[in-house]
């Protein structure tokens, strides 16, 4: 492998983008391709399979010997909102492997007490996600009801591509959102991508349930997250 | 979804060797069979003072690929090793736990 090849990928990887590494095992030659740029069309198909199944593969292409090496990501989860719900799903996203931030600046909610042992930023989104952006193998919760809160983060969700956009509220409360976001210009197909009311339908009652079907709809969302975009370009 | 951020990271470490003009060699799991301990794209990082971090079979099979690192380091040619209990290499190098791999292990130039 040359050098150039492990610091393009080094850089993606640093960067938070997904990368493939093809390696041509009769040449020993080795490519970095990252996610969002154009593939070699010869590659493009075993490429985009091994960055949708994550899986690392052995391949054959026009009689050439190749493994395809893949780095996603690890994936997160960041929730708006120091709720009752976010300490269940504080609890349960590292068990199914995702880091978790919560953000909330209303200090009396966003206390150490309340949510020990994890990442907690008590201030508006709007001042953390500048330094700390969101990005397509992250899922965003915004758990709190207020406009005030929830409205920035869902619509920065939005434009960054998060694999997952969930907002808690009722219909009426949706429908009024939804209202806000027309009106600030957010596009209907961007609109339409925002899971309302959020988690899968189990007929959670308690927090701890509706976290555990937020955590089950965002699972969902990743591994079919190729599914998604494939019905944005049809 | 591992979560391995505080296992040194084999490929930063390739690069960071490198600039300090160390040989280096990359050696990546690409085929497991059985009961293999590390998964297919695992990473094992060698400089040509046999120095290495990472692992291809939470090691088993590490000698084994450091010594052949040497090799590929001085010729500039990668190599696909493998390791197997059908192989005689296997019990000499200890991979007891049943599996097989596939190792491929290059140079890295630059």
């Amino acid at each position: 492998m040359q050098l150039s090849t492990l610091e393009k990928l080094n850089e993606a990887r640093t960067a938070r983008r997904a990368a493939v590494v093809v390696n041509d095992l009769s040449s020993g030659r080795a490519e970095a391709f990252i996610e969002g740029e154009p593939f070699p069309a010869e590659w493009d198909a075993a490429i985009s399979e091994t960055l949708r199944s994550a899986r690392p593969a052995l391949a054959t292409v026009n009689e050439r010997s190749l493994f395809l090496n893949v780095y996603l990501p690890p994936p997160r989860i960041v929730v708006v909102g120091a709720v009752h719900i976010s300490q269940a799903l504080a609890r349960l996203a590292p068990i199914a492997g995702f880091d978790l931030t919560i953000i909330d600046p209303r200090t009396a909610f966003a206390t150490v007490e309340r949510f020990q042992g994890i990442e907690l930023l008590a201030d508006w989104a709007e001042d953390v996600l500048p330094t700390r952006p969101l990005d397509r193998y992250t899922a965003l919760a915004a758990v709190t009801h207020d406009p005030k809160i929830d409205d920035y983060p869902i619509r920065a969700a939005l434009d960054a591509g998060c694999f997952y956009v969930g907002a808690l509220g009722s219909r009426k409360t949706h429908a009024a959102r939804v209202e806000r976001l027309r009106a600030a210009g957010v596009p209907e197909e961007a609109i339409g991508r925002i899971r309302a009311p959020i988690g899968l339908n189990i007929g959670a009652a308690s927090p701890a349930e509706i976290a555990v079907a937020v955590l089950a709809e965002i699972i969902g969302a990743f591994r079919h997250r190729d599914r998604g975009e494939q019905e944005r370009v049809a | 979804m591992t979560n391995e951020a505080n296992i040194r990271d084999p490929l930063e470490i390739a690069e960071a060797w490198h600039g300090q003009g160390r040989a280096v060699a990359l050696a990546t799991v690409i085929e497991t069979w059985g009961s293999a301990p590390r998964p297919v794209g695992s990473h094992l990082v060698i400089d040509g003072e046999g120095n290495f971090e990472g692992s291809v079979s939470g090691g088993c099979v590490e000698g084994a690929v450091v010594g052949e690192a040497a090799n590929v380091i001085a010729s500039g040619v990668p190599r696909i090793l493998e390791f197997g209990v059908a192989d005689e290499t296997a019990w000499r190098v200890g991979l007891s736990c049943g599996g097989r791999i596939r190792v491929y292990l290059e140079r890295i130039d630059g």
